[in-house]
């Protein structure tokens, strides 16, 4: 144990190592890397050995019992209380989700610790970690310093790939004592599967996607008209979703599914960090979008400023005319 | 059910943000503030909980220029009581500092529930929810997007990602962290908010010291460059279709 050791918490949920635990593990090898400190996992779950396999940590930490098959932060704020003021390390990683946001947060108040959140990249250079973050929906950059001796990051994906926190071998697994979960105040009932409606948007080849850009509800049809000309399915960005306009099947982000069509065609999408992680998998991406500085064109292949509305129904003309015409 | 819905300004990103001369701050003279989405989000899911079941429900808000508009905006839909923190912190001011403001009072308040957005998008030492649940000896649990009040608990979908939803039942007091209200939030006419400036009151709470929780410290701040991966088409939307179709083409897909 060492202060310069950095520990990453492995998300899990029902049996299944959520992505961004590799991308956090990618992330903490880069830094002990220069520090010379080392990379620990701390994993709770039932039969939980086994989600280990693969993780590319220099030892996990494995809390091991039935009472651990659900995600509870409550449970994670004890055992990681426990291993922060054990190990002080330098930094704990946590990914920026559901899961992980519900536990950084009460650990920083808890211990007093300092939290860092929506960090993209962490650097370590002359005996300071910096971070870089993006907030704003991704049109601001924030760098700074990550203050010590420890310090918690709740990361988002987009820097480090998840493969380089993936290990061949099997990590050296040790066992940490099961806590005591007799005085929970919160508990699972049961799981709802998501909708998967009329279409699995996860395999469709051709997606027209809208966002907050399309203004209203009625402006949908020109959308929905061009997805019919091209034989595409409309999608759609958080926002659309929660105004009740499209199902959440076709919700595209962090709650919603990850795609990666041939074509994505983003109609009024700024590219808030959470939709650009899940349409990364896109062959191409055309996107749509009046305000120059949307972070869209920073993932997108091709790019027009022109406004969606006015440009919708000519292009949905075009494409049935140049298919006609075949 | 009494609840309390802790809200937060942010800036409007419809606007083009600036960075101010410092390099380290948005520039705040050139920006308009509104409403964090999520925590309009908060106030609806509260004021459906108390359509419900009943109850009480307070939205308390720090001092700032257009604060008393967003809090007589919660009255018209149907908010009981106004509160407005008379502390004005920086407004990069940290949610570890905005949540050292909020506790007191709510504290004093002794609500069944809080209710917060999940986060906003200028957050960057994690959300305003888990750090306040923690100050008040409260539960916690985010990415909320549906509550069923029960007795002295509530039962609330919790969004993972991929739409997993987890059901669990959390024992009240608690803090949630919305993602959606169960429906959009409500629409309030004009007329209706300058009715709630006639009747309803804002009581003005005074801000106690605030002790700067550590935090992280910014030494830059930027624009990201943007379209240098895409290459742009411009011009009239008819010239710009016949350039798509010629690109949708070379793809195969029509």
């Amino acid at each position: 144990m060492a202060a310069s050791d950095v520990l990453v918490i492995v998300e899990n949920i029902r049996g299944q190592v959520s992505e961004i635990t590799f991308v956090l593990l990618a992330a903490g090898r880069e830094l002990v890397e220069k520090t010379g400190g080392s990379l620990i996992a701390i994993l709770l779950g039932s039969q939980a050995q086994v989600l280990a396999d693969g993780l590319g940590a220099d030892k996990v930490l494995v809390c091991d019992h039935p009472s651990l098959a659900d995600f509870n932060p409550e449970v994670h704020h004890q055992v990681l209380a426990r291993l922060i003021q054990q190990y002080q390390p330098r930094l704990v990683l946590f990914g920026d989700t559901s899961a992980g946001a519900d536990i950084a947060g009460t650990l920083s108040s808890r211990l007093g610790l300092p939290l860092v959140s929506s960090c993209r990249k962490l650097t370590a250079c002359v005996g300071k970690v910096a971070f870089t973050s993006q907030i704003c929906g991704g049109k601001i950059i924030v760098e700074g310093e990550v203050p010590g001796p420890t310090a918690l990051v709740a990361m988002i994906p987009g820097e480090y790939k998840a493969e380089a926190g993936q290990a061949a071998a099997s990590p050296l697994i040790e066992a940490i004592p099961v806590p005591d979960t007799s005085g929970l105040r919160m508990s699972v009932k049961q799981y709802i599967e998501p909708e998967t409606g009329d279409v699995d948007i996860s395999k469709e080849d051709i997606l027209v996607s809208v966002g907050r850009g399309i203004q209203n509800q009625e402006n949908l049809g020109l959308a929905q008209e061009l997805a019919d000309a091209l034989g595409g399915v409309l999608v759609a960005s958080r926002p659309i979703v929660d105004q009740g306009w499209l199902p959440a099947s076709r919700l595209v982000g962090k709650s919603g599914k990850k795609v990666k069509p041939k074509i994505y065609l983003a109609l009024g999408i700024s590219g808030a960090p959470e939709h650009v992680e899940s349409i990364s998998g896109s062959e191409v991406i055309i996107a749509v979008n009046t305000d120059p500085s949307a972070p869209i064109f920073g993932i997108a292949k091709y790019g027009t400023s022109v406004d969606l509305l006015d440009l919708a129904p000519v292009l949905t003309e075009k494409v049935m005319q140049s298919k006609s015409s075949r | 059910m009494k609840i309390a819905v802790p809200v937060k300004l942010v800036p409007d990103l419809v606007e083009e943000l600036a960075i101010d001369a410092s390099g380290e701050s948005l520039d705040y003279d050139w920006l308009r503030l509104k409403l964090n989405e999520l925590d309009d989000h908060a106030i609806e899911e509260g004021l459906l909980l108390k359509e419900r079941h009943g109850g009480q429900v307070a939205v308390i808000a720090l001092e700032d220029e257009c604060i008393d508009e967003v809090l007589f905006t919660a009255s018209a839909k149907g908010a009981d009581r106004l509160v407005k923190i008379c502390s004005r912190p920086s407004r990069n001011a940290s949610n570890h500092t905005l949540v050292s403001l909020f506790a007191p009072l709510i504290q004093e308040i002794q609500p069944d529930l809080v209710i917060t957005g999940v986060q906003a998008h200028n957050d960057l030492d994690g959300s305003i929810g888990p750090l306040l649940a923690e100050e008040l000896g409260y539960p916690y649990l985010g990415y909320i997007s549906g509550i069923k009040a029960d007795n002295g608990s509530v039962t609330v979908q919790k969004e993972f990602p991929g739409g997993l939803i987890s059901e669990m039942t959390v024992k009240l007091p608690a803090v949630l962290g919305i993602q959606s209200a169960e429906a959009p939030p409500r629409y309030v006419a004009f007329s209706k908010i300058r009715q709630a400036m006639k009747t309803a009151s804002i009581e003005e709470r005074p801000g106690v010291d605030v002790v700067l929780a550590p935090g992280a410290t910014v030494e830059r701040m930027y624009k990201p460059e943007m379209g240098a991966a895409a290459e742009m088409v411009e011009g009239p939307p008819d010239l710009v279709a016949d350039r798509l179709v010629e690109l949708l083409k070379e793809l195969g897909v029509i």
